[in-house]
């Protein structure tokens, strides 16, 4: 167990940057999620952290000690990979004390830390079979027993659940994140979906582009997300971003006010932010959604369409049951003042 | 389950295949088109071995036998004799010699070319050293030239090196070969990076990945580049006619030509068609014998 600390860490391939100095501390045994969209540069960061790509430029120490220069397994760190990796000629119990092997432990210690691990795991019944005989998710599990058994001080993911199915990705999910709390090992996880993120993170990165837009708590980043990216990108169905104006003091979307600005915010254009599931329905409301397309999911619906006063598309989601009469119904909604996120038209940053 | 999940050999299923029709097969024959099939089939196996079978009928009488036409269709009673005799004495060196030599030289070529094509696509896939693409091509550039075009210059070579009439003279001009090393490179190429990351982070030491994890998936790959080179070693003829001279170093395949008799000599017919057909039994063995590896190296790998 340990820390692990990023210096401004930049990537270049020959002279494309592809990361632009990407800095954090993460605390022992803590899961931090880097979450964003593929060509982002998460997935080259963790291989930085796990010594498979050199590092441009920065530090990357680990328990205190600059490791820019050792070799991934003189880092202590084991890494799960997005197609498991597993090595297909050997056995399950092969697989996992593969690592232990090299490091040259007795075979008696090797069994007895393969079995605790294949305990851990519900792997105990399949010790002896090859990974072409397994199912997608125990295939994963063998995958982190290799991790485990070696007793790392980080485990680094790297998209460990998208060759799973949708029902397999969420119990793997929760297992991944129960695992890691009951062994308490420092974890740098990679996801491109957000769900993951919210749901498994400590705390996480949102990347763009080779820049973390925002370091922070899951529920820190969607209460109050940094940037526009950030905002659109964490939350499901995602933010609705629509052109308004503060104008004396108030926001305004066209003709509709939407309640007193936040204090200190001069007049001008702003990016109106606003989450679907915080629109209301209001009889008295301005803001009038004509619906093109509802979803209804059960728990809540999806309303898909535009507002009178904006050109961008719109969406709400409605809380249970709500039954349209299609296409072309009109339904007025309330945002609460207080839900609305304001960011600078320019610079995509938050203002209030 | 996931398409990797069952590669291995399984029924043919075809598609769109009702569940009432007879058992599945790549097409389906009934009635007289399947004896006529079956006729055709057993025809051709006919017509391909009767010189073999010839050459055993030949191998069994005695010479006047042959000598006399119409030529004999069934088997004599010298197979004892006739194969003793090739085995034990031949015409200029016992046959168990020459099996010996050929025996060593295809399994030192087989082997030889085996471990440096491995080697070398080793390098080529998971190395990055100045050159390496240059290296590559010029290896595959080197397919184009057969052993005969660069005889003489090998020869020069290998008499320089005094290796005539020795069994490193035999195997080393051959073993180097830019086939195998290029599918060996596009087999290590199918091996996800992931793997060799994997190994990496496990500790493993670059010839460690060699030895524990490319090694043992490349067996069937192995297997079946074994079976085409023994083959190609076995049936070497110009490179041992022209290297050996002294008999006892002769190769089985040459050897049959230089039991042909010179001039006015009597050619022992019945013997040199025993050694013919014991020329032909350890490449059939060792087809046989490795058949499924074979057949499974050439159709798929384990991924």
């Amino acid at each position: 167990m340990a820390t692990v600390e990023l210096r401004n860490i930049k990537k270049r391939f020959g002279k494309t940057e592809v990361i632009h100095g990407v800095s954090t501390e993460i605390d022992d045994g803590e899961f931090i999620v880097i979450v964003g969209p593929s060509g982002c540069g998460k997935s080259t960061l963790l291989r930085m952290v796990a010594g498979l790509e050199s590092v441009s430029d920065g530090e990357i120490r680990i328990d205190g000690s600059r490791v820019n220069e050792r070799e991934p397994m003189e880092r202590d760190i084991a890494m799960v990979f997005q197609n498991y990796a597993l090595y297909p000629h050997m056995t399950v119990r092969q697989n996992m004390g593969y690592g232990l092997k090299i490091a040259g432990t007795p075979k008696r210690q090797i069994a007895a830390k393969v079995d605790e691990a294949a305990a851990l795991l519900q792997l105990s019944d399949y010790l002896d079979r090859r990974p072409k005989a397994l199912s997608g998710g125990q295939r994963q599990r063998v995958a982190m027993g290799r991790a485990i058994v070696r007793e790392p001080k980080v485990f680094l993911f790297d998209e460990p659940l998208s060759n799973l199915d949708a029902k397999l990705r969420v119990q793997m999910r929760l297992e991944i994140k129960e695992l890691q709390e009951r062994i308490g090992v420092t974890s740098l996880y990679v996801t491109h979906d957000q769900v993951e993120a919210m749901t498994m993170a400590d705390r996480m990165i949102v990347m763009n582009a080779g820049r973390a837009e925002q370091i922070g708590k899951p529920l820190d980043v969607y209460e109050r997300p940094a940037t526009l990216f950030a905002a659109q990108f964490i939350g499901s169905p995602s933010m609705n971003v629509l052109d308004g104006r503060i104008e004396a003091g108030e926001m305004r979307l066209g003709s509709a006010a939407l309640g007193p600005a936040p204090a200190g915010l001069p007049d001008g254009p702003v990016k109106l932010g606003l989450r679907p599931e915080h629109a209301l329905p209001d009889p008295d409301s301005p803001l009038r959604l004509r619906v093109r397309l509802s979803e209804p999911l059960g728990a809540n619906t999806l309303l898909h369409g535009q507002l009178d006063q904006a050109e961008a598309p719109f969406t709400a989601c409605l809380a249970g049951v709500h039954r349209t009469n299609g296409s072309g119904e009109i339904i007025p909604l309330r945002v609460a003042p207080e839900a609305i996120h304001l960011f600078s038209p320019e610079t995509g940053d938050r203002l209030n | 389950m996931t398409a990797t999940h069952d590669i291995g050999p399984g029924p043919a299923q075809p598609s769109g295949r009702r569940a009432a029709e007879p058992p599945p097969g790549m097409v389906e024959r009934r009635g007289a088109s399947l004896w006529l099939t079956h006729a055709l089939l057993i025809l051709g196996v006919l017509v391909v071995f009767f010189p073999i079978w010839l050459a055993f009928v030949a191998s069994t009488v005695t010479q006047p036998e042959i000598a006399r036409p119409p030529m004999p269709l069934w088997p004599g009673d010298r197979f004892f004799e006739n194969y003793r005799e090739a085995l034990l004495s031949g015409v200029n060196v016992p046959v168990a010699t020459m099996l010996l030599n050929s025996l060593v030289m295809a399994i030192g070529i087989a082997v030889g070319k085996i471990v440096i094509s491995l080697l070398s696509a080793f390098a080529i896939v998971y190395f990055r050293f100045p050159g390496r693409t240059f290296f590559f091509w010029t290896i595959f550039l080197t397919l184009m030239l057969p052993v005969e075009v660069r005889i003489v210059p090998t020869y020069e070579v290998v008499a320089g090196f005094g290796m005539l009439n020795s069994y490193s003279g035999l195997i080393f001009p051959l073993i180097a070969s830019a086939t195998a090393t290029f599918l060996f490179r596009q087999f290590f190429l199918t091996i996800p990076d992931e793997l060799a990351e994997a190994a990496r982070v496990d500790g493993a030491k670059p010839m460690r990945f060699f030895w524990d994890i490319v090694l043992p998936m490349s067996r069937t790959n192995i297997a079946a580049l074994f079976v085409i080179l023994f083959i190609y070693g076995w049936n070497q003829y110009l490179w041992p006619l022209l290297i050996t001279t002294d008999p006892s170093m002769n190769t089985i395949v040459m050897g049959i030509k230089q039991m042909f008799p010179s001039g006015d000599d009597i050619a022992e017919w019945p013997v040199i068609m025993a050694t013919s057909i014991l020329a032909m039994i350890p490449p059939v063995i060792v087809v046989v014998s490795m058949q499924k590896l074979f057949i499974r190296g050439l159709v798929d790998s384990e991924k």
